[in-house]
């Protein structure tokens, strides 16, 4: 067992491999046994005067759902359907073994109570569907079709629930005496629950509109708690440490261009793994270049592309052009990301002196020479465009490997 | 208008009225935006360079001033209480066409910004711009032209290049290799001036070319541009 966990495991319910609740399959799962022999076992306590029915029963209506590894794809329609037949057909066997038994099956309690049970199952079942609905529907707007589709097939089910029941409770009032006295006592019965729904009505609504708001203002105040937590870590920090640092002009934008970037990210960008994706990467070295040279680095991108080797050494030759655009000409540097289909390219925009390239400075040769030898080891290739008084600009081709991408 | 002899823009300019500059007219602006410190610092950094003849801080207080004051451009903030800029260019922009309106924001967001631009903003420009490029921007729009900032441009290539859709009758829902070249060099960090000669052509005509863009950007109701915003908002 695993000691780094302090909660054991909790037996669940499975929605994979159930028959009718999933009990058993949660149980074998729970305990590593096989789940035949659970059903065996359940089967066997059922002779001892119903108790693995009870057992059932109870299991079913304590043990939560487990909903891991089950998605629309690994549900057949056809599955419920055929395991209701199967239920049904076991059912109706047992049935007839008990009254080959001597028991009698019509007119007395059995099949009534039979029915009863059935249909509280089938109740019982859908009431698991729809909570499992709800939940999806909270996670996603585009879940709401899927809701609608369960409220679609719910609909029979429970009204098949329904009428098994009640059919079930007619026939215990039935056999207990005779069938006209009994329907008139449904009647009354169903009277005093109509009369109780309205009475309970105000109560229930009122109810229902106290857990609705007070939903409502949980969320907001986790939320309020987020954006305070937010607040604090990073802006009110950053505050205090520019007050500290307000002699030094170049601490201070550093700062603030810091913050802002971290700010923005928070509030509008797309949550970009810079493990995963070009972008994010590149993202992630313009925010290391402009804290250390208190430069603003505008980013801007079309598309974006998986990391892999090459990729990394673009990623590192775009930030050696950055740095050095950061170094020599200062002040705002423009990025422009352009990952097309045949290539991707990135410009690296200074607003600096430039220079002639016919008086390349010995650092200057440096970064062509580095960035140039990077991209070609990867089949890319690099410019430098400069200009007296007309600011730099480097551009970075990777064309895309048609042979490699294509191999896993 | 024809500009009379003796003043020039550097002159400080007093009270309402509209003083030439270099043969120019000066342009009368209205600063919107709900931080009053930053309206402040707007108006010091176009000194005297444009007449600022209203500020406001609200939609309801925007659409008054803009009413009252008719300027040439308005300078709007696309967040703003009362309903955003957007609001202010759904209620002004069909009784006043001669307005022209230029998109201010902090935001990087793309629904906002082709939100704006879609209820007839002339151009988006970052709150970063320095003063300088901000008259410079005011001037264009004034002028009829569109402004474009790298992020607009941008965001207007990501829209336009994803996924093939067949071009409808009057092009609406694509872009001319021109516009896409132009678009990829503004996105670079370009000045329409580099453009031009990078691309050989005249100043005059890159503008075209944006302005057409622009058009585009307003006219096409391709569903991938809304669909395409809420996108990359939400992930």
């Amino acid at each position: 067992m695993d000691h780094s966990t302090s909660q054991p495991p909790r037996a669940t319910r499975a929605r994979r491999g159930r028959v009718l609740g999933g009990v058993c399959a949660g149980i074998s799962a729970h305990l590593g046994w096989s789940v035949r022999v659970v059903r065996a076992a359940f089967i066997l306590l059922t002779l001892f005067s119903g108790f693995g029915l009870v057992l059932y029963a109870a299991y079913w209506a304590w043990l939560p759902i487990d909903d891991a590894g089950e998605d629309a794809s690994t549900r057949e329609e056809g599955r419920d359907l055929a395991g209701a037949l199967g239920l049904g057909a076991l059912a109706i066997g047992v049935l007839l073994l008990m009254s080959v038994r001597g028991v009698e099956l019509f007119g007395s309690w059995v099949t009534p109570l039979v029915l009863v049970g059935a249909g509280v199952g089938v109740l019982w079942r859908q009431s698991d569907d729809a909570r499992r609905s709800a939940l999806l529907s909270d996670v996603s707007a585009s879940a709401r079709a899927t809701t609608r589709t369960a409220v679609r097939r719910g609909g029979p089910r429970i009204l098949l629930g329904l009428a098994l029941v009640l059919l079930g409770i007619l026939g215990v009032v039935a056999s207990q005496g005779d069938f006209v006295a009994s329907l008139k006592g449904l009647a009354a019965a169903l009277l005093a629950v109509v009369g109780l729904c309205l009475v309970l009505l105000p109560f229930v609504l009122g109810w229902w509109r106290d857990l609705a708001a007070e939903r409502r203002a949980r969320i907001r105040s986790e939320e309020r708690a987020e954006v305070a937590a937010q607040v604090h870590d990073s802006v009110l920090q950053t505050l205090t440490l520019i007050q500290r640092s307000a002699h030094d002009s170049d601490e201070v934008v550093r700062l603030a261009r810091t913050e802002e970037r971290a700010l923005r990210r928070w509030l509008y960008a797309p949550v970009g793994d810079p493990a995963a994706t070009f972008v994010a990467a590149l993202e992630s070295e313009i925010a290391d270049v402009e804290a250390t040279y208190a430069c603003a680095v505008e980013l801007v991108h079309v598309g974006d592309v998986a990391r892999d080797e090459r990729v990394d050494s673009l990623v590192a030759a775009a930030r050696e052009a950055i740095v050095n655009a950061a170094k020599h000409a200062g002040g705002a540097v423009a990025v422009y990301v352009e990952c097309g289909a045949d290539a991707v390219e990135v410009f690296v925009r200074d607003r600096g002196a430039g220079f002639d390239p016919a008086d390349v400075p010995e650092d200057r040769l440096g970064l062509r020479e580095s960035v140039v030898a990077r991209m070609g080891r990867v089949g890319g290739s690099a410019h430098v465009r400069s200009q007296a008084g007309e600011g730099t600009e480097v551009s970075l081709v990777l064309p895309a490997a048609l042979g490699a991408r294509s191999v896993t | 208008m024809t500009g009379s002899t003796g003043s020039t823009g550097s002159t400080g300019l007093a009270g309402g009225t509209s003083l030439p500059a270099g043969g120019a007219r000066v342009l009368r602006v209205v600063l919107v935006d709900d931080h009053r410190l930053f309206r402040a610092g707007v108006r010091a950094e176009l000194g005297d360079r444009v007449e600022v003849v209203g500020e406001a801080g609200d939609v309801d207080e925007a659409v008054t001033v803009i009413r009252s004051a008719h300027p040439d451009v308005v300078l709007l903030d696309v967040h703003l209480p009362g309903g955003g800029g957007r609001a202010v260019l759904d209620s002004c922009v069909p009784e006043l066409p001669d307005v022209r309106f230029l998109a201010l924001s902090v935001s990087d967001a793309a629904d906002d910004v082709i939100g704006v631009v879609r209820g007839g903003a002339r151009g988006y420009v970052t709150k970063a711009i320095s003063g300088d490029d901000l008259v410079d921007a005011i001037r264009r729009v004034a002028d009829g032209d569109a402004v474009f900032s790298p992020r607009l441009a941008g965001f207007v290539l990501d829209a336009f290049s994803s996924g093939t859709v067949e071009v409808d009758d009057e092009g609406l829902d694509s872009l001319s290799p021109r516009e896409r070249e132009v678009m990829r060099l503004i996105a670079r960090g370009y000045t329409y001036r580099e453009v031009a000669r990078d691309l050989v052509l005249s100043v005059k005509t890159v503008e075209t070319h944006v302005s057409a863009v622009l058009r585009k950007l307003q006219l096409s109701n391709r569903h991938e541009l809304a669909r395409w915003a809420a996108a990359h908002r939400i992930v």
